[in-house]
């Protein structure tokens, strides 16, 4: 099979202009692959900046209550910078140090991706630039705020639909200017090779560990691991550790947003409002029109906001590896809180995705059945957007008095 | 006469060609008829139709937002098709080519889109985000079909790579001046001359150099240095200026008349 290919999806749809850019990238990249002291170190220095290997917590409350399979959380809130993103950022920094570039620019989603590629930047002392939809930098404004603090340039794009697409295509407009000292840390399973699958390594840390650790606490393998999927990298890392055992299922959700018939969401891989196509430079299934434009998408989290999917998720599920379903931004909602209130944990909007799927599904499962979910981030940073979400009058009331005192001050 | 023939042909009563570039339905497709037939009359060889697309990764902000309000203006695919069939058969003297992104001919069918094209008159392909590793079929039937899939040098390009490169393509070789997106200015300096010799020892197609080309002077360097001039963002920034009629009198200026 051609290289960067996954069954039909992936490739390198790259301008010319970047050929022998991907080309060192990919040379830097096998070689880092091939040299066990790079895995070595990277693991190393995951456990000593950020927390890993990160928990896998029983939910004893939430497996009660639902009365069916025990549930565990694999707990990448606890992650440095509160999401899986850290992970494919450090590995990506550690290759930045071997190719000798001084630069790194990426695009951000929900803040995230940004807020880990400046912590990245500024620990290992490189220049860095962020893009972010106009839209993004409008829901994410505390993300932008660290972004900034931690050194960061924030470049709001203000092109297209202004969110996550827009962003990567404003940051491969800097790569093909500025290649010769810039990386692009790209944020996800998405886009030309050798991404994908380098992204997909990086993050096959969260699955090697939840394997160990499902081992050790229950005495066996899942019978189901849960994850969402925006780009699909939090879900690609930890279906890596069990891929290779048929017996566990895998399942990926994906943003219903409004709900699959109203066309408001981002659902690549359910529902038929996605097909084949060519764009941000691989081949995947898009939210895109017939003649090929991409559709206008939603999603309560802005990290799930996306009209493409990991080729290797595309081909995972072609395959019937991977089955996919939809969670609505009203299920998200009342999945979180119940989170919250039963086992005191606070998943991302993003990661509440994964747990709405979980919880329709625990009750039919066995008391002696284990199920995983990977809770890829923290939500109490999205303070602003969950408490929107929840039109929580006493936070209102908080932002206008907070408003007022600042208006007065301000000249 | 193949592209590359005609080219080669033109070349010889001229020091340079000129090919020019629009954004289909920007700002509509009555104005860009109108900007064709000023092309056409002052002595304009080439013109690139682009047919916007959503995601224009390779172009700058002027054409990025000429495909987004292009597109929000309703205009599809087959408007394109039909708009150009029209606008060949009104100026034959003109080479056009479709330039796009990959996801359009994809979605129409590689081989629909490449049938419907040659059917039109289309003389060739300009597709940016199309390398010849993933246009194996692409650049079979582009060939087959007569039409002539253009291929990209850049500065960054090895003589290797350049070798390989325009062995898969015909017509002529875009090069592209510098590192970048569409539509930002390049000057002529001694890294430029060698890149160009660079390109002149790579390949016996008609060398295009683009990117940033706006006036007498750019054109005139050209001479002796590349076959033809590439006029992208310079006329769609002089028709939201001064109107299509301004494009004429830019165009002969260019060319020294
Ligand atoms: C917490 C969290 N989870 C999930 C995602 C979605 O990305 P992916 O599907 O690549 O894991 C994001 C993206 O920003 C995120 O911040």
């Amino acid at each position: 099979m051609k290289k960067g290919y996954f069954g039909q999806w992936g490739g390198a749809f790259i301008p010319e202009v970047l050929y022998e850019t991907f080309a060192g990238l990919n040379h830097a990249y096998e070689e880092a692959r091939a040299d066990a002291s790079f895995w070595r170190e990277y693991t190393r220095l995951m456990a000593n900046y950020s927390c890993r290997p990160t928990p896998l917590t029983y939910a004893e409350n939430l497996s009660k209550h639902f009365g069916g399979a025990r549930i565990y959380i694999k707990r990448e809130d606890l992650n440095h910078t509160g999401a899986h993103k850290l992970n494919n950022v450090m590995g990506q920094g550690l290759l930045v140090r071997r190719m000798g570039k001084k630069r790194v620019i990426a695009e951000t989603g929900a803040g995230q991706h940004g807020v880990a590629t400046a912590t990245m930047a500024a620990r290992f002392g490189l220049a860095c630039t962020i893009y972010m939809g106009e839209e993004d930098v409008a829901r994410q404004r505390p993300n932008v705020f660290w972004m900034e603090k931690l050194g960061a340039t924030v470049v709001p794009v203000t092109d297209g639909s202004r969110t996550l697409k827009d962003a990567i295509n404003a940051a491969f407009r800097d790569w093909v200017a500025s290649m010769d000292d810039t990386h692009y840390v790209l944020g996800t399973v998405c886009g030309p090779h050798p991404f994908p699958e380098m992204v997909a390594w990086f993050q096959s840390i969260i699955g090697k560990e939840a394997n160990g650790q499902i081992r050790e606490q229950h005495g066996r393998l899942p019978a189901r691991v849960y994850a969402c999927v925006g780009g699909g990298s939090n879900a690609m890392g930890i279906f890596q550790g069990f891929l290779d055992e048929p017996g566990v299922e895998l399942i990926g959700v994906e943003a219903g947003g409004k709900g699959l018939e109203t066309g408001e969401h981002a659902s690549r891989m359910v529902g038929d409002l996605a097909s084949p196509g060519v764009a941000q430079g691989y081949k995947t299934m898009f939210l895109q029109d017939r003649d090929g434009q991409m559709l206008h998408t939603h999603s309560i989290a802005a990290g799930l906001d996306y009209v493409g999917v990991s080729p290797i998720l595309a081909d995972l599920g072609e395959k019937g590896r991977v089955r996919f379903e939809a969670a609505t931004d009203r299920e998200v909602i009342r999945a979180l809180e119940m989170t919250m209130r039963t086992e005191g944990i606070i998943p991302a909007l993003e990661s509440s995705h994964a747990f709405v799927q979980a919880f329709k599904e625990a009750p039919d499962l066995a008391a002696d059945e284990a199920v995983i979910i990977n809770m890829s981030g923290r939500g109490d940073k999205d303070i602003f957007t969950i408490a929107h979400a929840f039109d929580d009058s006493s936070w209102k009331e908080f932002i206008i008095g907070l408003a007022a005192e600042y208006r007065s001050s301000y000249k | 006469m193949k592209l590359a023939a005609d080219i080669k042909k033109r070349r010889q009563d001229k020091p340079v060609l000129l090919m020019t570039h629009l954004v289909l339905g920007y700002p509509s497709l009555d104005v860009n008829r109108e900007v064709i037939r000023q092309m056409a009359e002052n002595g304009v060889d080439c013109i690139e139709l682009q047919i916007p697309f959503s995601e224009p990764m390779a172009d700058g902000p002027v054409i990025l937002q000429a495909n987004q309000k292009a597109l929000a203006a309703g205009l599809r695919v087959a408007d394109c098709f039909a708009f150009a069939a029209g606008v060949i058969a009104e100026f034959p003297r003109i080479n056009f080519l479709f330039m796009t992104y990959y996801n359009i001919v994809f979605r129409y069918g590689e081989k629909a889109f490449i049938r419907r094209a040659a059917e039109i008159g289309i003389r060739g392909f300009i597709v940016p985000d199309l390398p010849p590793e993933e246009g194996e079929t692409y650049l079979q039937l582009s060939q087959q079909s007569g039409l002539a899939p253009i291929m990209f040098f850049t500065p960054t390009s090895s003589d290797e790579r350049m070798r390989y490169v325009a062995g898969r393509g015909g017509g002529f070789v875009y090069c592209v001046a510098r590192r970048g997106v569409t539509g930002q200015h390049t000057v002529m300096d001694a890294n430029l001359e060698n890149y160009l010799a660079r390109c002149r020892r790579a390949t016996d197609l008609p060398l295009a150099l683009g990117f940033g080309i706006s006036s007498r002077q750019d054109v005139a360097m050209l001479e002796g240095r590349a076959d033809m001039a590439v006029i992208g963002t310079a006329t769609i920034r002089l028709v939201d200026d001064r109107g299509p009629e301004a494009v004429g009198p830019f165009i002969a200026g260019l060319l020294g008349a």
